[in-house]
């Protein structure tokens, strides 16, 4: 990101959010709020002496809650720019009037507390979804984990702060109720994903290299602790990835084939209690710590940006690639691409290929003159046209509107609305032809004619 | 209000204080009961082993009774209350089911009667109304309730409660004024009829049961099943023969509590339990 942030041709908005995209491919004019920073970019040089300072201290979003961050912040350590931003949710001098200490410590003047959103507007040719994943609310929907009730009971991404050497940790694996070094850790697999009654009906596919790699850290940083991870299939497709969970056997992770049907505690241990199906025994293990591995998500907002922006997504709120097999990184509607999650779970390798991918098709529309379209997109017959405007509300991309055109009828002149369609826009999907009332929309090579010559021929 | 009350088998025999204190508490909350006149066993746990049809039809002909009285269904036992559920799941889902079982039972059912548990029914009641009820608060009773297996599940057909953390139970002991305890066996498995098949292993589950609320402090276990009663309060003295502990927790239904609780006359119902119920109010 930091590259990308100091190449002469790319502009990074951050703090931004978009709110309104018009126009069609080639041709996108895109509002975006530029969320208020408190901080002015120009003049912070990104010491962090206001960090250090700031009085307030807040539950750490980057650190799953594990650690305290304070109200003037950089996200994570490696935020690009790396500056920090205030948190007006949560800022004294912001939500009471009082405090105002980063103010006085900072030593350029760049604290500006009544710095405002900015609206600014972008032409551009394309757009690229990237918009992530979150982790499921697991706590909703696995009571007899505790739902959330036991602190020692976490997720993945908490466990990735744990071991993390800028985490609240420093690195050492400590349980968060009472800091003690487990020496019995159990990891689950397939906590919501894969569980069409409770959780998800996908597999989320990182999720057996994490627990792996997870696995493998607990036994490198504490040798003496038992490792045991619950899984129903180890799906570790992928250049050296069986190698790898055969890694985490080896270096002693024990693996048990089977669900965790109930996680109580019991003294300050916890019980976990399950099966292994390839025993068929009953199991249960006196752990420390429990870590489970949680569907991922589309992001929280993922289903409101797809409608700003206008695209397909599916049940589960991931977008909607053009075509499974021969178009994974384009969306239904000319000119927006996808990378990573946002499109469906996957590892890093694949987002990275994906993202490349999208920039490569972006690549390939700028470069040329002129734009090569699918030729079979609906066409309006004036004379039919009543000027309803049905079709302009059903039309998904947003490519039918009315224009008004002149014509002579009994020797006047008079001036009527029409449907008139994009042809940039347009897909070809063939809504508009079965919503038009007059049957004055037709699709090109699919006309209502020749469907229903395709009929008799069928019915003969 | 009033509701179609189906005791089934065990609440006119092996659990008659269970019936009891439920016509006891709904006659002081004002809920009129009225039996079904021809109801017929829930066919638990037999039924359903052998034939699916046979297992949907019984509940299916108590429910139809009770639809033509015009009134919703109450069935205490969890086994009753569970079988009749999913008879009235498949009639309404499943026209092709509805219509066999309606051929079977030589009846039709409109739909229109519902089957309600003993947990919905009580927290149909308002808190005030419970609480006006109470005249001898189970002041420092710590309870813990057991909801057992099939009273909430499965979740898509019973739906009355969280089935993995169901809480209807402890909001009824915090409303008489008793401490219902966090403890993590609310939904386990007693065993139920396999008592009789597999004495060992359903005495070892009985233990578990009895061990995990022993932990958390109980010093009474509330129970809405008559199975549940049998194999924790009648096996008691074997579970501790067998393992060697020396349990004493007695096992109450949620209802004789309540009525403990509003001063009805429980002796006659105590005095049908294995371990002797005392219940220690804190003064």
């Amino acid at each position: 990101m930091s590259a990308a942030a100091q190449h002469p041709n790319i502009t990074l908005y951050t703090l931004a959010q978009v709110e309104k995209v018009e126009g069609y491919i080639g041709n996108f004019e895109v509002t975006i709020r530029l969320k208020a920073r408190y901080v002015d970019m120009k003049k912070c040089t990104g010491c962090g002496i206001c960090e250090t300072k700031c009085p307030t201290k807040v539950v750490s979003e980057f650190d799953q809650g594990l650690g305290k961050r304070p109200a003037i912040y950089k996200p994570f350590p490696q935020a690009v720019p790396n500056k920090p931003v205030i948190d007006a949710a949560n800022c004294r001098k912001l939500k009471e009037g009082k405090c105002g200490v980063c103010a006085k410590v900072c030593p350029t003047g760049a604290i500006n507390y009544e710095d405002q959103d900015q609206i600014i507007t972008e032409k551009v040719g394309a757009i690229v979804m990237a918009t992530g994943f979150d982790l499921i609310d697991w706590t909703k929907y696995y009571g007899e984990y505790g739902g959330g009730k036991y602190p020692d009971v976490i997720t993945g991404l908490q466990f990735e702060r744990l071991v993390n050497a800028s985490g609240p940790t420093g690195g050492k694996i400590k349980r968060p109720s009472d800091g003690k070094v487990p020496e019995t850790v159990v990891f689950i697999k397939c906590v919501s994903s894969r569980d069409d009654t409770k959780g998800k009906a996908y597999c989320s596919r990182a999720c057996c290299m994490y627990t792996a790699k997870h696995a493998i850290q607990v036994k490198e940083k504490l040798p003496n602790c038992d490792v045991y991870v619950f899984y129903m299939d180890v799906r570790t497709p992928g250049k050296a990835y069986d190698e790898f969970f055969e890694r985490a056997k080896k270096a002693g992770a024990k693996y048990i084939r089977g669900r965790v049907s109930k996680i109580y505690q019991q003294g300050d241990k916890y019980i976990v209690k399950g099966e292994d199906t390839l025993v068929g025994q009953n199991v249960q293990v006196e752990a420390d710590l429990v870590v489970l591995a949680n569907a991922m998500v589309p992001d929280r907002d993922a289903i409101k940006t797809a409608q700003i922006v206008g695209f397909s997504y599916d049940k589960d709120g991931f977008y909607t690639e053009a075509h499974p097999k021969l178009q994974p990184v384009e969306t239904n509607t000319g000119g927006v691409f996808l990378a990573g999650c946002c499109q469906g779970p996957k590892d890093i390798p694949d987002t990275v290929a994906q993202a490349s991918a999208a920039a490569a098709k972006v690549i390939m529309l700028l470069s040329k003159d002129e734009l090569i379209a699918n030729p079979m997109i609906a066409f309006v017959n004036t004379e039919l046209c009543s000027g309803c405007g049905l079709c302009t509300k059903i039309c998904p991309y947003r490519a039918i509107t009315l224009e008004t055109i002149t014509e002579r009828v009994h020797g006047h002149e008079i001036k009527r609305d029409v449907a008139s369609v994009n042809s940039g826009l347009c897909q070809g999907c063939g809504a508009c032809t079965a919503e038009c009332r007059s049957g004055a929309i037709n699709l090109k090579g699919f006309t209502n004619s020749q469907i229903l010559a395709e009929v008799e021929a069928a019915c003969r | 209000m009033k509701l179609a009350y189906y005791p089934g088998c065990s609440l006119h025999s092996s659990s008659k204080g269970y019936s009891d204190s439920f016509v006891a508490v709904c006659k002081k909350l004002g809920i009129e009961l009225e039996e079904i006149p021809d109801w017929v066993c829930c066919g638990a746990s037999s039924a359903h082993s052998v034939s699916h049809l046979l297992s949907l039809a019984l509940p299916a002909h108590t429910l139809v009774q009770a639809e033509k009285m015009g009134l919703d269904m109450v069935a205490p036992c969890a086994a009753c209350y569970q079988r009749a559920k999913f008879a009235e799941y498949e009639m309404l889902n499943n026209p092709e089911m509805k219509a066999k079982i309606e051929q079977v039972i030589e009846m039709e059912y409109k739909g229109k009667s519902r089957v309600l548990s003993v947990l919905e029914v009580l927290s149909m009641i308002e808190e005030d109304k419970i609480k006006a009820a109470v005249t001898r608060p189970l002041t420092g009773v710590k309870v813990a309730c057991y909801y057992g297996c099939v009273l909430v599940r499965p979740p898509h057909i019973c739906n009355v409660d969280d089935p993995e953390n169901p809480t209807k139970m402890d909001r009824i002991v915090a409303l008489l004024g008793g401490e219902p305890v966090d403890w993590p066996y609310k939904t386990e498995c007693c065993g139920a009829s396999h008592i009789f098949t597999m004495k060992d292993a359903c005495l070892k589950l009985g233990r578990d049961i009895l061990q995990v609320a022993k932990d958390a402090g109980a010093d009474i276990i509330a129970v809405a099943c008559p199975l549940c009663h049998v194999n924790l309060d009648m096996r008691q003295t074997q579970i501790n023969k067998k393992f060697g502990t020396s349990f004493n927790i007695p096992v109450v239904y949620i209802t004789e509590l309540m009525a403990d609780a509003m001063g009805i006359d429980t002796s006659d119902m105590f005095r049908r339990h294995f371990v002797p119920v005392e219940i220690k109010r804190q003064a």
